[in-house]
């Protein structure tokens, strides 16, 4: 284990990051002036700081620590999660989701669906959302504190205290539009931070040239084709002929489309970011703009793990493994700062890595927030106040989830598995759900009583196919299989995740399809103007710069990630 | 919004790599032996420092413009011109 050793200079830096941070929530503290302002951002800010914050949000330190290790474990393949797994979809949310989200007027995801469906398809969605919100912070805040623990020897109950601290203050001062500028401050910090690592990874393991020999005798000797780890696409015929385990259609259905989808364009956490635009054109780029960085992260992320695992094999890198000696991917980044960057540049990693594990819990709160105001309190529990009320609430909210998720962090200390349980019933609630959008805003027949039937089905029906099945070679349990028969065996748990995606979505689908038809529409065509597409009238061609279009972005941006994908094929 | 994000973005990046191409310029090279013998403190200090000026300088040259014409807003409203968004 190589623990990091800080100097002066570092926390220095560590210390200067947390001032500014608190600075701008303090700034923005004046602005605050009713619920709007606090959780939406009073649709106020322009589109390359809420593009840089809809990326940012998602670029929690589980995404900068996971992807690097699934670098190491899995080679360029990873970047399926980017060039596949993100930016199509993205572009999607741009180009035609978003209309229907900025231009409903809607306050939140869930209060959308209200509109579109009912108010029982929106409380399934806005409870699920907000549990699912404060065990995530929960997870951000727990990591952090055992990685501080681990590398710095800093006290854990301490280090979850303090960043819970930090954390609660600037949301509490400045609300959304506080997470979400320091969101861009910790993206930049992300991309000062992690470059000189993988520039220095790359260049210690002679170049792409001197990676990609590296890299191969890394895949024999695991038993795969030499290219293994370099070629993204080539060895996905068959699971069997790569680290993953998954082959080229379930990722691409799985991945690509369902699990992809479901979350870049129905997770509150990150519409929130392009909700809080200055306008709908604004609004369209957001996640547009954001696609650009996006597409090249895998040359931050993935990169230095593919770097790492080359030279620990080639002995020039100390292994990765835990304290106990257990091998960990996870370890990528921490060995990499400790062993590649002098005093001074590891203080500005370190606080990256500190930075993000805060902006992801940051996102949590804010999308938490909202949600508990609008759609639970407002929506449910006490409609018709004031709102000097709401912001009151929304205030308190804020302090809730943020205790809330200190609890959920030491639930995950003491109980890994209940953690794991709830990841695992999140993504039977999620996986079906752009099914249910999908339909809703394509498809003006589509109905409450078919949207909320569809849903639970689809939730259901991921449940089963989990318990139904298991990856090769674990016994059944969390994993899969505890409904008794375990009817199939997936290579990978990767690939059994995608299926139960890919079954849940096609559940979905179908359930909402029949029991829409079935029923009575419940909505007349002018109620569904503005939320179904149909019966939109097309955002007309703002008038503005060509280059500022969401289709013509749109478009550079699937032509560069097609050229990615051959490139590295 | 009249907060602009480009000034404490380029106060702190502008500090940063100061600090850290401070640090790079006073250090021996030993110290660099880790990062393959190259001053990576004195580069990369360097060109956080340019990004930190070049985001002041917008978030300055933003400031003049914004601050400069709007005495003159309702004059030029009346002779029927809107030249602001």
């Amino acid at each position: 284990m190589s623990a990091i050793h800080m100097r002066g200079i570092d926390y220095a830096i560590l210390v200067i990051y947390f001032l500014f941070v608190l600075g701008i929530g303090w700034a923005l503290k004046r602005r605050m002036k009713g619920s709007a302002d606090f959780l939406l951002s009073g649709r106020s800010i322009p589109s390359w700081i809420t593009g840089l914050a809809f990326l940012s949000a998602n670029l929690g330190a589980q995404e900068v620590i996971g992807m690097a290790a699934c670098g190491a474990q899995y080679g360029i393949a990873t970047s399926h999660f980017y060039w596949i797994g993100a930016i199509p979809a993205m572009v999607f949310l741009g180009i035609f989701m978003m209309p229907f989200y900025y231009g409903s007027k809607a306050r939140s995801v869930p209060e959308y669906l209200r509109m579109r469906f009912d108010e029982k398809t929106r409380r399934f969605n806005a409870l699920s959302f907000a549990v699912m919100t404060v065990f995530s912070s929960g997870i951000s805040l727990y990591a952090l504190a055992k990685l501080l623990d681990v590398l710095l020897g800093w006290n854990f109950n301490a280090s979850i205290a303090v960043s819970a601290a930090i954390v609660l203050a600037y949301i509490f001062l400045g609300g959304l539009t506080s997470a979400i500028y320091n969101e861009v401050l910790q993206f930049f910090m992300i991309v000062f931070g992690f470059a000189p690592l993988a520039w220095l990874g790359l260049r210690d393991a002679g170049g792409w040239t001197g990676l990609k020999a590296r890299l191969s005798e890394v895949a024999v000797s695991q038993h795969f084709a030499p290219g293994t780890w370099t070629q993204s696409w080539r060895h996905m015929g068959d699971a069997g002929s790569n680290p993953m385990g998954v082959a080229w259609f379930g990722l691409a259905m799985g991945l690509g489309f369902v699990l992809s989808f479901g979350y870049w364009c129905t997770d509150f956490l990150v519409v929130q970011r392009a909700m809080a635009a200055n306008s709908m054109a604004a609004a369209r780029r957001t996640p547009l703009i954001a696609a650009f960085p996006k597409m090249l992260f895998p040359f931050l992320v993935i990169l230095p793990g593919m770097a790492a695992i080359a030279l620990v094999h080639a002995g020039r890198l100390p292994p990765l493994v835990d304290a106990d000696g257990a091998r960990n991917y996870n370890m990528v980044i921490p060995v990499m700062l400790g062993h590649y960057l002098p005093s001074g540049l590891l203080g500005l990693g370190f606080t990256a890595l500190m930075a993000s594990f805060m902006s992801g819990m940051a996102g949590n709160v804010t999308a938490f927030n909202t949600v508990w105001t609008y759609d639970i309190y407002q929506g449910t529990l006490a409609p018709g106040k004031s709102d000097a009320h709401y912001f009151l609430v929304g205030r308190l909210a804020t302090v809730f989830g943020v205790l809330l998720s200190v609890a959920a962090a030491y639930v995950a200390s003491r109980f890994n598995n209940i953690m794991n349980l709830l990841q695992l019933v999140f993504a039977f609630v999620n996986a079906p759900l752009f099914a249910t959008f999908l339909l809703g805003m394509f498809w003006r027949r589509t109905n409450g009583n078919g949207g909320f039937t569809g849903l639970v089905a689809g939730t259901a029906a991921a449940a089963l196919h989990h318990g139904l099945t298991l990856p090769l070679g674990e016994v059944p349990g969390l994993k899969g299989g505890w409904l008794g028969a375990v009817l199939r065996v997936y290579p990978s748990e990767m690939a059994q995740n995608f299926w139960t995606a890919i079954v849940a979505w096609s559940t979905c689908f179908v359930i909402t399809v029949i029991v829409s038809l079935a029923t009575a529409p419940d909505k007349t065509d002018a109620e569904l103007s503005g939320l179904v597409y149909s019966l939109t009238p097309r955002p007309p061609a703002e008038g503005e710069a060509w280059y500022k279009r969401p289709v013509v972005l749109g478009v550079a941006v699937l032509a560069a990630t097609l050229a990615l994908n051959l490139i590295f094929a | 919004m009249n907060f602009d994000l480009r000034l404490p973005l380029g106060l702190i990046f502008s500090l940063f790599g100061g600090i850290i191409a401070v640090d790079g310029a006073l250090s021996d090279p030993p110290a660099y032996a880790m990062s393959l013998g190259i001053n990576v403190n004195l580069g990369w200090g360097l060109v956080m420092l340019a990004f930190g000026v070049a985001m002041l300088g917008l978030a300055l040259r933003a400031r003049r413009k914004g601050s400069c014409p709007k005495s003159l807003i309702p004059k030029i409203k009346d002779l029927g011109h809107d030249p602001l968004p």
